[in-house]
């Protein structure tokens, strides 16, 4: 990490989606994204955590001006993207970079594995052929495909493992400055998961990469991030160092998240995860008033409907939007206990004693 | 033994198409008591899937089984579809992983219950219906009377995982196997989903078969754990005895791949190499052997026979996990 100006800063972004009933008649609007600010130092990782319908995709991709934003700032190295049009537009976002969910609907199924690679060198005239080539049979090296077996395959002949190593490797070309995981990791299997998470570990050392990467699973998440962002319904609701959200976690969201994973030692107590939350997210449409949490927290009171809890600083480089943050270091207020605690209560009380 | 509800002996379900036999599950054998959870464990191509669909007998004509599936005494290989039709749903029931498409969108949520009660049993609609919201208040489905009425595209996904248990639970099953069926939901809804499982399994004594690639759910949620590598079961013990003493390297593999909450940020994973083998070229020895730290000559000639080691621990291996072997 460095502590120069960051690479990325987001400032006030919002995105929004008009919804049409049956005839075009406009039925509500989606607030996707509310209100978000956070930055990114250059060769950080920041994971983005959330449920299907909290943002974080269409969070990516505002940042990437696709589509713009309603609104809010994109400051990549100093310049906003929302203020770029043209030329100067492409020439940002040649630094910018993104990778999928699913390998094989990102992948033209009838190109080869180098003509996947080479094309974003095309689009951008970077070299001529025989230069390109060699940039091409780099990246597949970096991401650990033997371009001598690969170069002429097509995406069907590949496992689901090696089509996002082609992923990569086309997201690699450019030689870009930031890479966006969308997701990347979570349709592979379990042991091939992990291959191809030390090797994008591998690839942020060995290339000064800064990433964003943005997942469901807490757990993965936080293996790869030096800090973590958590979204709800479209809103930040905390944002720590990796280490401190996991230990200390002090919105009451981000402590359902961490109880309902379920943890491979059957002998670990467990309370059940209904104590930390309940039901499911209601529409982005129609979001509740104030917090927008509220509905299923179990710590919820009258002032969460009427006031929207601003993200405050409440620890070091910790932030959380939330009346009643868990940990009880706001000791003016008196927020109901949490039936069967918070996972790591114990070891966030240790160390503050 | 007695209690057995399901015993599975040798089973083997061999796919032949473009000039290839696959082999998808072998010498598959492990059984299943009254009241019981059992997770099998496994990732794509295990064969965790297809044998389960051999004992709803859900496989297509091209699907070849051989050995036994002995449910409640009764022999299920070869059972004619007519028999096999009333064994489904009364005798054992399955949720799928995408609730989308096992509802039928063009029909209400309290018609489709109401089919899957009355395919069972001559029952009156009033009746059914009032069945029907029964097991919709059973699977806690939020304003459940006001559902019954509803479509499922009205349903979020989680919701529409409760229809499909109440669906499965129309007839009684004595047996209730959950394919993926949380894989699609998001995280903390499938917690709630499992908790449900689990609270209802408890409360109708029915056993449950839990088939899923997350070693952590079966820790949190069975009480015997199934892991299958290329078609065949490789390790299988009693949960808490199987995480404090794993054998089959391939199940440490499969635990230490798993990120966890303790593990500092960027630290490596401890990952195997290589892939899962072609089902369809059946060669000697462990089907481990290419990824296996282990591995040795022995290994790669001939295969270890799956038995009981210990006592309750069964594994398939020929230089299993010291106790202790550091993760």
């Amino acid at each position: 990490m460095s502590t120069d100006a960051p690479l990325l800063d987001v400032r006030g972004l919002v995105q929004e989606f008009e919804v049409r009933a049956q005839g075009g008649v406009k039925s509500g609007i989606v607030q996707a994204v509310s209100d978000v600010s956070f930055t990114l130092a250059k060769g950080e990782t920041l994971g983005l955590v959330g449920e299907t319908g909290s943002g974080k995709s269409t969070l990516a991709r505002a940042i990437l001006q696709a589509p713009r934003p309603k609104a809010g700032e994109v400051l990549f190295e100093g310049t906003d993207l929302v203020k770029l049009r043209g030329r100067e537009l492409l020439r940002a976002r040649r630094q910018m970079q993104m990778v999928f969910q699913d390998p094989f609907g990102s992948l033209d199924p009838k190109w080869s594995v180098t003509r996947i690679v080479e094309e974003p060198l095309i689009a951008f005239r970077t070299a001529a052929r025989g230069e390109r080539r060699r940039q091409v049979n780099e990246a597949l090296d970096r991401v650990g495909l033997d371009p001598a077996r690969y170069a002429d395959r097509r995406p069907r002949s590949l496992s689901g493992g090696q089509a996002q190593r082609v992923a990569i490797a086309r997201a690699l070309a450019l030689d870009p400055a930031l890479i966006i995981y969308d997701e990347a990791v979570s349709s592979l299997d379990v042991l091939i998961r992990a291959q191809v998470l030390n090797l994008l570990e591998r690839l942020r050392a060995e290339m000064s990469l800064t990433y964003l990467f943005i997942a469901h699973d807490l757990a993965l998440v936080k293996q790869v991030s030096d800090r973590v962002a958590v979204m709800y319904l479209g809103k930040l609701v905390e944002i720590g160092p990796a280490e401190s959200l996991y230990r200390e976690p002090l919105h009451p969201y981000t402590v359902a998240l961490l109880a309902s994973i379920p943890n491979p030692d059957p002998t670990a107590p467990r309370a059940p995860v209904t104590n930390t939350i309940r039901g499911e997210p209601p529409s982005p449409i129609d979001p509740p008033s104030g917090c927008r949490f509220r509905t299923r927290c179990p710590r919820a009171q009258d002032v969460c409907a009427s006031e929207e809890p601003p993200l405050r600083k409440l620890a070091d480089g910790h932030l959380a939007a939330c009346h009643f943050p868990v940990g009880g270091r706001e000791s003016n207020q008196t927020a109901p206990a949490l039936a069967g605690g918070a996972p790591h209560d114990a070891a966030a009380s240790d160390r503050h004693a | 033994m007695s209690g057995a509800l399901l015993e599975v002996t040798d089973l083997r379900v061999d796919f032949r198409g473009g000039g290839q036999v696959l082999r998808a599950v072998d010498q598959l054998t492990y059984s299943v008591r009254r009241g019981q959870t059992v997770a099998v464990i496994g990732e794509s191509g295990s064969g965790k899937t297809v044998s389960s669909r051999a004992i709803m007998g859900l496989l297509p004509p091209t699907a070849k089984v051989t050995g036994s599936i002995r449910f409640d005494d009764v022999e299920m290989v070869g059972l004619a579809e007519k028999t096999m039709r009333s064994h489904r749903g009364r005798g054992v029931a399955m949720v799928f992983q995408d609730p989308t498409r096992s509802l039928n969108p063009t029909m209400r949520i309290g018609g489709q219950i109401r089919e899957a009660i009355q395919t069972h049993e001559k029952t009156p609609r009033a009746t059914a219906h009032d069945r029907a919201l029964e097991l919709l208040e059973l699977v806690r489905l939020p304003a459940a009377k006001e559902r019954l009425e509803q479509y499922p595209h009205q349903l979020s996904g989680g919701m529409r995982q409760r229809v499909m248990i109440a669906i499965a639970l129309a007839a009684s099953p004595k047996l209730l196997i959950a394919d993926e069926a949380t894989t699609a939901l998001d995280v903390t809804t499938q917690a709630q989903i499992m908790e449900l499982l689990r609270d209802l399994q408890q409360r109708l004594g029915m056993a449950l078969i839990m088939i899923s690639h997350d070693l952590g759910l079966a820790a949190s949620f069975a009480d015997e754990v199934v892991v299958m590598y290329a078609g065949r079961a490789v390790e299988r013990a009693p949960t808490q005895m199987l995480f404090a003493h794993v054998r089959m390297p391939y199940t440490r593999a499969l635990l230490d791949a798993i990120p966890r909450l303790e593990n500092a940020s960027h630290a490596p994973l401890a990952a195997v190499p290589g892939q899962p083998p072609n089902l369809a070229l059946r060669e000697p020895g462990c089907p481990f052997t290419p990824r296996c730290p282990s591995a040795t000559d022995q290994c790669r000639q001939h295969m270890p026979a799956f038995e009981e080691h210990e006592p309750e621990h069964m594994w398939a291996c020929w230089h299993p996990c010291e106790e202790g072997v550091a993760r």
